[in-house]
């Protein structure tokens, strides 16, 4: 089926540019004469719009159809209109590649912003690159994405991915030395297998280690378990000081329940996945004193963050960004920015791809997290770092900090 | 010691709510032969009504979490079951109850798509109530969800109490109403023959509604308990839950009520003893699973009828 659709979406494609060549020979000397007629381009999101995982997914694509409504308001890019084209990808890496090959044949998409998982992203990056398609992660943070699998010598995979967030190189040190800061000599690490959970929990242990700590206990999770009784003994068996758990908020939440329920009572520690509004409704009072990292500064303590909230207030929408809305707005304002240099000198949206993946590397201006640019893998320069505490059943910012 | 006391606690917490869904595929397996796999989605939709329950309490109460409020829980969560369990009765295996085995196989797995969406797309459409689409928290009802208690120098959590309590209440009711009750009777009559027991005067298709009403009522049970103990529900609790749940109805013996009950403990305890104590690599949580159903594949190979035995069904 999944091959039947990957085909489908190549003829479509190539039938598509066939097309479009046709199309550009025949319409090009009027081009000039009609320039007052608005073209569009489409920006796609792949994200998890249904599903546990759909609240953070539903944010990244109100906070990219912020940015693009903002852009056509203020007609950033004369004559062309930019739309948002949503995918869902259930935060599943087979329904993500299909999402991506839809968006790939749609001649009007020049540019896309997702996923959430970086495991998504694994099938989703070749199809998009294939297209010439340029891609901006508010969310990835496996390091392998921009770096490949070699950590020592590091080699771009995908010429089209960019991100906005720091990945696990940053996020992994910054919650370590926070820790070691703060007194915490014994460490228990858990995991949910997937490649987020996995890749950061591996970077806390590591960096941890180096600073003197101990890690009393490295475990790990089903993405499906319910029960986790048990791990839970295994690692108060070892009296550890914290628990850093690598995951997202849904698997988060019950374990940092059921933690102090058995009497475990140290704070859980998570990584910008866990940072969501929903992790302390589901952990319940018992959440006190948790702690989660997330990329850039605090948005209360930025002036553009304040004007951000009460724009996306004002936009009306149902959801609220939750955890990655800010890394997303910039995700699409680096995508509005590298289409003004890319589309007044195209014809139209699809021979604009290769232009827009080159003015993507270019991208520098001030965003909500930070200076937002990219580096020569593709990985944000910025690599702000806050630390969150739940305080009286709200996520208080108590240190920001730059990681090297 | 206390550590593997904790653990066989976990054990056994975690089985009897395996025991409580377990029942309702094996009572009705009894009876209709037929595997009712939509019965993990009664279970979700146990822990929904009771949740429901709670939030129409709560425009009276002002959400309060006192202890009176569980029998109020209990009692809507096992009328929403039930009546989603006769419903689905009623509409989807009667008019099938003569058609071939695989025909109720196949609309059991429909029908447990259809109920999860349902929830899923429609529950948060009711005015006052949470989406449904990713996970809600359930009410912590105050005695059962305190700080964990000291019982000889293991920590319980008191969720536990509430499941392990629910699992001998609800196992010695069964027993009274399987063997003193005409209803009982007839259901074990059913069982053996219902052909016979038709020409007995049974009603047997008012026995089948019973078995799958007992079913969900101790299903309802097992998803307030679920609640309790793990904070939140989410629709798709009743997948992996009912395929746990029907693979402790096959470890005890399929048909049996004890069985499943048996089938339920070993199964929560082998998890769980896997999970602290197998070394090495093959040890730890991610290797739970693997070893409870290792398990049941060397019971089916050397003990095909299940620990406790099934009962044989002989049928033309």
């Amino acid at each position: 089926m999944r091959s039947k659709n990957l085909l489908g979406g190549a003829a479509a494609l190539v039938s598509a540019s066939l097309l479009f060549a046709a199309c550009g020979s025949r319409t090009e000397p009027s081009a000039g004469s009609t320039a007052g007629a608005t073209k569009t381009a489409k920006v796609g999101v792949i994200a998890p719009l249904t599903g546990d995982l759909s609240v953070m997914g539903i944010g990244i694509r109100n906070s990219v159809d912020l940015a693009l409504k903002q852009a056509n308001e203020s007609n950033e890019i004369p004559g062309w209109k930019l739309e948002l084209a949503p995918e869902d990808d259930q935060a599943t890496p087979d329904v993500g590649a299909n999402a991506a090959t839809k968006l790939a044949s749609d001649k009007d998409v020049v540019a896309v912003v997702g996923t959430l998982n970086s495991g998504v992203s694994q099938s989703v990056q070749p199809i998009l690159n294939a297209a010439k398609i340029v891609q901006v992660s508010p969310a990835n943070t496996a390091v392998s994405l921009t770096k490949g699998a070699d950590e020592a010598n590091p080699k771009r995979p995908y010429d089209s991915y960019f991100r906005t967030c720091a990945t696990d190189a940053v996020q992994g040190p910054f919650i370590a030395q926070y820790l070691s800061d703060t007194g915490i000599k014994k460490l228990a690490v858990v995991n949910d297998k997937k490649p987020y959970g996995q890749g950061l929990a591996t970077a806390v242990a590591a960096e941890f280690k180096k600073l003197g700590g101990d890690v009393v206990a490295d475990e790990t999770v089903n993405k499906d378990d319910k029960d986790f009784s048990t791990v839970i003994d295994l690692m108060k068996a070892k009296n550890p000081q914290a628990v850093f758990f690598g995951t997202e908020f849904q698997l988060a939440a019950p374990m940092s329940q059921q933690m102090k329920n058995k009497g475990l009572n140290v704070p859980l520690v998570g990584g910008d996945g866990v940072k969501d509004d929903k992790y302390i409704t589901l952990a319940g009072a018992k959440s006190e004193g948790d702690l989660v990292s997330f990329p850039g500064p605090d948005v209360d303590t930025v002036p553009a963050g304040k004007q951000f909230a009460a724009d996306y207030q004002a936009a009306g929408f149902k959801d609220g960004w939750s955890a990655y809305g800010l890394t997303s707005y910039d995700a699409g304002k680096a995508v509005v920015a590298a289409l003004k240099q890319s589309l007044p000198n195209a014809t139209d949206a699809s021979s604009a791809r290769q232009a827009t993946i080159d003015a993507m590397a270019k991208v520098s201006f001030d965003g909500l997290t930070g200076k937002v640019g990219f580096d020569q893998f593709g990985d944000a320069i910025t690599k702000t770092m806050t630390m969150y505490e739940v305080k009286n059943g709200k996520w208080v910012a108590n240190k920001t900090a730059s990681v090297k | 010691m206390t550590f593997f006391l904790d653990q066989l606690l976990n054990g056994i917490s975690l089985g009897a709510l395996y025991a409580l869904i377990a029942v309702g595929y094996t009572v009705v397996y009894g009876i209709v032969q037929l595997i009712n796999f939509a019965h993990g989605e009664v279970f979700m939709i146990g822990a929904f009504g009771a949740l429901s329950t709670w939030i129409v309490l709560g425009t009276v109460t002002g959400g309060s979490t006192a202890w009176w409020n569980l029998p109020l829980m209990l009692v809507g969560g096992m009328v929403v079951a039930v009546l989603t369990a006769v419903l689905m009765e009623r509409f989807a295996y009667r008019p099938l109850r003569n058609a071939p085995r695989l025909a109720p196989l196949i609309t059991a797995i429909g029908i447990s798509i259809f109920l999860q969406e349902f929830v899923r797309l429609f529950f948060g459409e009711i005015p006052g109530f949470p989406d449904a689409k990713a996970a809600i928290p359930f009410p912590q009802i105050d005695f059962f969800t305190g700080d964990p208690v000291n019982v000889g120098g293991v920590l319980v959590h008191r969720g536990n109490f509430f499941v392990i309590g629910a699992l001998i209440v609800c196992w010695a009711f069964l027993w009274w109403f399987v063997n003193r009750t005409a209803t009982g009777r007839a259901m074990q009559a059913v069982s053996q023959d219902p052909d016979t027991s038709r020409l007995m005067g049974i009603d047997v298709d008012r026995i089948i509604v019973v078995a799958f009403a007992v079913g969900a009522a101790l299903a309802a049970v097992a998803g307030v308990a679920h609640g309790l103990r793990y904070g939140n529900i989410d629709f798709r609790m009743g997948f992996l839950a009912g395929l746990k749940a029907f693979t402790a109805a096959v470890l005890g013996g399929i048909g049996n009520i004890n069985g499943a009950v048996v089938g339920g403990l070993t199964l929560g305890v082998v998890e769980a003893m896997a999970t602290a104590f197998m070394p090495g690599q093959f040890g730890g949580p991610s290797w739970k699973d693997v070893w409870a159903f290792v398990l049941l594949i060397l019971i089916l190979v050397f003990r095909p009828q299940g620990l406790v035995g099934a009962k044989v069904v002989d049928r033309a």
